[in-house]
């Protein structure tokens, strides 16, 4: 088993995570850090039921 | 850039891939023999795309559109870490394709199979690297250099108001029409079917179930979720199989098909007033992820097993007209029968909706834009194999309504086998039992049809005894899937709706409105319940009425998606390659008139509305209709006429906007003042790693 393998199937989990959201929260704490770290940030249920109205308030699939 | 290969080796390898191709083309389209193996399909396919990724889409990135990969993009200008966010390119990819695919690439091309395999994968093949591909692309590129605005925004800025409105006409006619048609998929699937009923019923709860776990146990843990979901839903293709066995549950969760309409509306019209944690987003996780895996499993399994293309690759009825599953030949319908495939005006809502909001660079879109649709198009092909790997009879008998082939099984197989298409009663009884349902005769809509497929398939490759299984895995997968979109679309719908209703009643027209948006969620659902009903109650299996009339409808957004492009492409000075666009427009224009004219106005009463509204009021005022069809009668000829007056105005609509670009553009080219190209101006990009 080669060295690189644990470190590829990271990299496919971490992909997968991204394509489904998962990370959507750590980015905005990173990103909240960066541009209101004085602000609290929300907490994860309150930041994913905000991203889930927002995203259900327009044409998001298809036919 | 368009790159020339570098080396001898690449370009003697090129040779070869396109030699390869056109053989596989060949052996397609040219085999005499009994049957033809699945794998030349997929080949050419494969080669199809490959080719036309490598070659077209490269060229009209760096010639038409000329994609700048200094710019910077809507997503780094205002990123706001919500939806404006530069995102990776895979998994923007991931995103967007989840968004576009849709039941519609199994279901269309499922249907289409009736006049061969030929006329269908042609269109598909070529339809999408001609067409859809280019339609997802350049509306994309579009929207990205507009600030991500939508389509009709577009359509206003760029042509004037009546584009405009008519973007957002075509948008919900589409909408109502489309949701009505997956209405009736999903009761033919389930009618008189209690375990396939068992299993979509089951499906909510387990929704809810996720929605409270994604929501409040462990909130944005989206693959946990979904995973949980996942094997919940194969709990509910175990549980409809109990129900199944079961003398008593079997009994209660047998349905009639207007039992099981009411439920899809009672079902669309709950999802999309309750919050949308609780059924919609789970929903749209779940069978996100389980389309993924399954069209993969299926590839997989094509791959495996190599079965054999049993469909000829023309039956009579492409030339005759007289199809069972919908009337009327080749020329225009298979090109309305098969949009999501080919070319969908859907797909440039969700081109110029989400996924421009998240592109990091420009150069993306030719991968995203052009590549996702033909990973679409492939889907169709597999549906495609999928159809034509069982017995042309046996596919007939699945698929014809009763009132074409006879209501009694014995009548079914005469007429089908009379036709050259041998099948027994004893063979589709035996099938019907394998698969762990009552009988497979006219369980039309295509999902059934695709499902024994997909079993098959599946059972090949994995082997066991679970063919039933498999079966409704198939069907479970299928529905779960159209009830997505349908609870989805309905709220998309109602938001649309609301719209436009806030220039006629302010109150209606707030969306935060709770009291608003069950008035108007109920109106919609009204509407595309209206037409679903029509489509249970037709004798000829509402299929027939249905489905052109969404494949029509859906073209027509294309073609105003098309027209946009064009007009825009000619406003950016490049004239000469207006046709990229305008070519796909033309062919889809032609066809989808072609096919609403036939549909209005042909003297067949099993083609025309209008005729076939005649003669159903001719035979009741004749008294030859029986009482239970003549209480139904006066409905279905009201129907009738308002479906050829749609049919109407979806032509009226698009020709309009035609004329309007044409006219434009002949303003601009004569250097008369016209609206102006509405692109943002042009920063530079700071995101080195997206340009790498």
């Amino acid at each position: 088993m080669s060295a690189a393998l644990p470190a590829d199937l990271r990299k496919l989990w971490e992909f997968m995570r991204s394509v489904a959201g998962d990370d959507a929260y750590e980015r905005y704490l990173e990103r909240h850090a960066r541009t209101h770290p004085e602000l609290p940030p929300l907490t994860p249920a309150e930041f994913f039921a905000d991203e889930q109205e927002r995203k259900w308030s327009g044409v998001s699939r298809c036919c | 850039m368009l790159k020339m290969p570098k080396s001898i080796t690449a370009g003697v390898g090129l040779v070869g891939f396109s030699l390869l191709a056109a053989s596989a083309f060949g052996a397609v389209a040219l085999e005499k023999g009994e049957t033809i193996n699945a794998l030349w399909f997929i080949a050419a396919a494969v080669l199809n795309y490959l080719i036309a990724y490598r070659f077209y889409s490269a060229w009209i990135c760096a010639k038409v559109l000329v994609l700048d990969e200094t710019r910077a993009t809507p997503a780094e200008r205002f990123n706001n870490g919500r939806d404006f966010v530069p995102t990776n390119k895979w998994v923007a990819f991931g995103h967007h394709f989840a968004a576009i695919a849709g039941p519609g690439p199994l279901i269309g091309p499922t249907l289409a199979m009736q006049f061969g395999f030929l006329p269908g994968t042609i269109w598909i093949l070529v339809g999408a690297v001609l067409g859809g591909c280019v339609q997802d692309m350049v509306i994309m590129f579009c929207s990205t250099r507009r600030d991500g605005r939508s389509l009709g925004q577009m359509a206003r800025d760029e042509l004037g108001p009546v584009g405009g409105w008519a973007a957002l006409i075509g948008s919900m006619m589409i909408m109502i029409i489309l949701i009505a048609v997956l209405g009736l998929v999903i009761v033919k699937a389930m009618k008189h079917s209690p375990w396939a009923t068992a299993t979509v019923l089951g499906t909510i709860p387990v929704a809810m179930i996720v929605g409270l776990y994604m929501r409040g146990i462990r909130p944005g843990k989206v693959l946990e979720g979904s995973i949980l979901g996942i094997l919940l839903l194969l709990g509910c293709v175990w549980f409809g199989g109990v129900v199944n066995g079961s003398e008593s549950w079997r009994d209660a969760f047998d349905w009639n098909d207007m039992q099981c309409a009411w439920f899809v509306m009672i079902y669309g019209f709950s999802a999309a007033v309750l919050p949308v944690w609780l059924l919609l987003a789970p929903r749209d996780y779940l069978s996100t992820f389980l389309k993924l895996g399954v069209v993969f499993m299926l590839a997989g399994a094509i791959m495996i097993t190599a079965p054999e293309v049993k469909m000829p690759a023309l039956t009579q009825f492409a030339e005759n007209g007289m199809g069972p599953i919908f009337k009327g030949s080749l020329f225009p319908f298979v090109f309305v029968t098969i949009a999501c495939g080919a070319i969908s005006g859907f797909h440039s809502l969700v081109s110029s909706g989400t996924t421009p909001k998240l592109l990091a660079n420009e150069k993306e879109i030719r991968m995203i834009g052009y590549g996702s649709m033909a990973l679409e198009s492939f889907v169709a092909i597999m549906a495609v194999i999928a159809a034509c790997v069982m017995e042309p009879g046996v596919y007939f008998a699945i698929n014809s309504p009763a009132g074409v082939v006879g209501k009694e099984a014995a009548a079914a197989v005469a007429t089908i086998t009379s036709w050259g298409y041998p099948v027994t009663v004893e063979q589709m009884n035996a099938l019907a039992a394998e698969m762990g349902e009552k009988t497979l005769f006219a369980r039309t809509g295509g999902a059934p049809s695709l499902a024994v497929g997909m079993a098959t398939i599946f059972h090949e490759t994995f082997g066991g005894k679970m063919l039933d299984m498999w079966y409704h895995f198939a069907i479970m997968f299928e529905v779960l899937f159209i009830l997505t979109t349908l609870d989805a679309g309905t709220r998309v719908g109602r938001f649309m709706l609301q719209d436009l209703l806030r220039h006629v009643s302010r109150p209606l027209g707030d969306v935060s409105s709770y009291p608003a948006t069950v008035v108007s969620s109920l109106i919609f659902v009204a509407a595309w319940g209206y037409f679903l009903v029509q489509g249970v109650k037709d004798p000829l299996g509402g299929v027939n009425i249905l489905w052109p009339l969404f494949g029509i409808s859906n073209q027509l957004l294309a073609g105003i998606a098309l027209t946009v492009a064009t007009g825009i492409i000619i406003k950016m000075g490049k004239l000469r390659y207006a046709w990229v666009t305008a070519l796909p427009l033309a062919w889809l224009a032609t066809m989808c008139t072609w096919a609403a004219i036939e549909k209005t106005f042909s003297s067949n009463p099993a083609i025309g509305f209008l005729a076939g509204a005649n003669k159903m009021a001719a035979d009741l005022a004749a008294g030859v209709l029986p009482p239970d069809k003549a209480a139904a009668a006066p409905a279905l000829i009201f129907g009738q006429r308002i479906d050829a007056a749609l049919a109407v105005l979806f032509v009226a609509v698009l020709w309009t906007v035609i004329f309007d670009m044409i006219r434009m553009s002949r303003r601009y080219l004569a250097g008369r003042p016209v609206p102006a190209l509405s692109e943002s101006a042009y920063s530079r990009t700071q995101l080195e790693w997206a340009r790498g």
